[in-house]
């Protein structure tokens, strides 16, 4: 088990052809990901990393059984590939681009939201379930296969986490990075959802940082139906009001966004919280009971 | 993107917002032309002086050198130049800028629209924004206008209503008319109010803002209704498709160092810190400038170098930081995963060489992808550079530099 992506997910890329999607779907290859082809509009018909390209998404979901999309394009035409991805019957689609305007995403989430798929990101690292499959650009290797899973906003730090995770002893599941933009698919709360129903995911690990509730909204969620041991860190304690820090969405707005108010609630919800980010390892290994 | 109150309103006339009709001025010479101008499309010779500067509170926000406030009633031609001068070239200090303030290069003469009439004149509260919570457009409205809405949402929360608006059909009639009524008006105003809204949401969607607020939005004596003031953020990530709104940048309005690092690709924010920082992704850079105040410093800025950190790109990155003369000491962290940590030692090596030297202490943390290698490099170059593999070393470093 594992969740979103596994050994059998069937994977496209949008934007195939282009440099970064050259780069990372050769990355996901490399890593044993079951990339089956990629969509550029214009070259259907070719090959490209030895794979076909379609022109359309609904083509290829016909011609390889596609599941999993993963897209590079550009943030312009970012919304419309999500859409188009849906319309084309993926059931996973996960959206690297960052940058896309917060009115685009507004449409493509309520018009996505009438088919049956799930959307990760935009503006995230991917997901990686170890050893079975990389469905995005952070560095494989760190994710060695174990029991934790990771819920993230931020891409580096997710890779952090990971790091510290292994050496503290343990391993991962699947780590699923959200994504830093104020409209993203799939919400902190859905993705600690996912991995409290994962029968190998044995404790989670949830980051997020400044701006928005969906941290808050996760913990009141695993407060009532939390299974697993929770460990959390909130970045952006130091963060002025009102000044956007790099992610789009990373902006206080409010006195409920602040990390210090954040930590709280996750506190009151039974997180183990840890006020540094060096911590998260050894505190989950604490919690988890393992002995480096 | 933040806009001035002269660009937003010109921004809502193009939408058909009924708007304070005004003319912008940036010297004191022309400032009486400019008012005559205005006197003729207006009828009136009374006029608002109001400083455009990028932060609000500017009616009861004080100029430095004159002691003027930052919006002044001008009663007649005769009074106009000594009211601009009194803004105009001034600093303007408010509650929400530095103490400092901000230099005003430009003022709107605006007409006076509170003028005496048959009905009592009312001033309301309007914005359009995204509502995170809900994933789409919320019109924010309020019978309070003219104040402060963070008070108004504390003291009187049940005056403050929100209209959704449905992202597939966009705004309705009906919501329209439901704001007009909450907001208590009949006939004309009733009317003007309904038109009012529709405009104002047409400029929010067709500009792609983040933020579009209007306050007041007032109902003038003989039942118009106008925008009075404009405070507008565009969506940065939606400019590419409106070069005509880009160009309405006011880098001046900016701190430089912020624009300087915007165009070498960098994403930085000035803090007030002593220790700065140079990370590559924005969640670990906010997470390294919580390490710093967890180690006893403050962070000096965040920066975000990006996926590439090669020698040119930190080099840049340590000279924008070094501006900065509070920096104690500098802690980069880069967690490298597609990028080899080798390599960015090899960059942060190399920049410092061109550099001749560097005033303060370096911390480098690199951690992923080569990262033993890199350590390697940066303890044989000889510089004054402390290396880290683990994130708490790091910080242990940063404590110990500090003490």
């Amino acid at each position: 088990m594992s969740v979103l992506v596994n050994k059998n997910s069937k994977v496209i890329v949008q934007g195939f052809t282009g440099s970064e999607g050259t780069f990372h779907a050769s990355q996901m290859i490399e890593y044993g990901t079951n990339v089956v082809g990629g969509v550029t509009p214009g070259k259907g018909g070719t090959k490209h990393l030895d794979r076909p390209v379609f022109d359309t998404v609904a083509d290829a979901v016909a011609k390889t059984g596609a599941d999993v999309s993963i897209i590079f394009v550009p943030p312009a035409f970012a919304a419309d590939a999500i859409m188009e991805a849906a319309n084309g019957g993926i059931k996973v689609i996960i959206t690297i681009t960052e940058g896309i305007p917060v009115a685009d995403m507004v449409k493509a989430k309520e018009y996505i939201s009438k088919y049956n798929c799930r959307l990760i990101g935009p503006n995230c690292p991917g997901v990686i379930t170890a050893d079975e499959a990389k469905v995005g650009i952070m560095p494989g290797f760190i994710f060695k296969k174990g029991n934790i899973g990771i819920v993230s906003k931020s891409g580096t730090l997710t890779y952090e986490a990971a790091d510290q995770v292994v050496k503290a002893g343990m391993g991962i599941t699947t780590a699923i990075g959200i994504g830093g933009d104020p409209i993203i698919g799939t919400t902190t709360k859905q993705a600690v959802e996912l991995l409290m129903n994962d029968p190998e995911t044995h404790g989670i690990i949830m980051i997020g940082e400044i701006g928005g509730n969906l941290e808050a909204n996760a913990a009141k969620w695993i407060k009532e139906h939390g299974t697993k041991p929770v460990v959390g860190f909130i970045a952006g304690v130091t963060a002025p009001v009102g000044r956007t820090m790099g992610h789009a969405g990373a902006i206080v707005g409010g006195e409920n966004d602040t990390a210090e108010a954040k930590k709280r609630i996750l506190r009151e919800c039974g997180i183990h919280v840890v006020d540094s980010p060096a911590q998260i390892g050894k505190k989950m290994a604490e919690v988890m009971g393992v002995k480096a | 993107m933040n806009l001035h109150e002269y660009q937003g309103k010109s921004i809502l006339a193009n939408y058909g917002v009924a708007v304070q009709r005004g003319i912008v001025v940036d010297s004191v010479e022309e400032s009486v032309a400019k008012a005559k101008e205005l006197t003729k499309q207006t009828g009136t010779e009374w006029f608002v002086v109001k400083a455009q500067i990028h932060a609000g509170g500017r009616g009861k926000g004080v100029i430095t050198e004159t002691g003027s406030n930052g919006v002044v009633l001008a009663k007649g031609l005769d009074k106009v130049e000594e009211k601009v001068k009194g803004i105009l070239g001034g600093h303007l200090v408010t509650k929400q800028t530095s103490k400092e303030g901000k230099r005003v290069n430009k003022v709107l003469l605006a007409e006076d629209v509170y003028y005496p009439g048959p009905t009592e004149v009312k001033e309301f509260y309007m914005s359009v924004l995204l509502d995170r919570e809900k994933e789409r457009n919320v019109i924010v409205y309020s019978t309070e206008g003219g104040m402060d809405i963070e008070s108004v949402a504390e003291h009187t929360p049940h005056l403050i209503f929100k209209e959704d608006i449905d992202p597939r059909v966009g705004l309705q009639g009906f919501q329209a008319r439901k704001i007009a009524f909450n907001l208590g008006l009949s006939g004309d105003a009733f009317k003007g109010m309904v038109k009012f809204v529709n405009a104002l949401y047409a400029a929010y969607v067709g500009c792609d803002a983040s933020m579009f607020e209007i306050n007041p939005v007032l109902k003038t004596s003989d039942n118009k209704i106008i925008a009075v003031d404009s405070k507008v953020s565009l969506d940065g990530n939606s400019l590419d498709r409106h070069p005509d709104y880009a160009a309405m940048r006011d880098k001046t309005e900016e701190d430089p160092t912020e624009v300087e690092a915007g165009e070498a690709g960098l994403n930085y924010v000035k803090l007030d810190g002593n220790v700065g920082c140079m990370v590559n992704g924005a969640g670990l850079a906010m997470a390294t400038m919580d390490i710093i105040k967890l180690s006893g410093g403050n962070p000096a800025n965040f920066l975000d170098v990006g996926g590439t950190a090669n020698a040119e790109r930190v080099e840049k990155a340590f000279r924008i930081i070094l501006k900065d003369p509070n920096v104690k000491a500098i802690l980069i962290n880069i967690f490298g995963g597609i990028v080899r940590c080798d390599r960015v030692a090899q960059g942060i090596v190399d920049a410092y060489k061109n550099m001749g030297s560097i005033p303060v202490p370096i911390i480098v943390r690199l951690q992923g992808t080569n990262a033993a290698e890199a350590k390697a490099l940066i303890d044989a170059s000889g510089l004054n550079v402390h290396s880290a593999v683990l994130l708490q070393e790091a910080s242990d470093l940063v404590k110990s530099v500090l003490k």
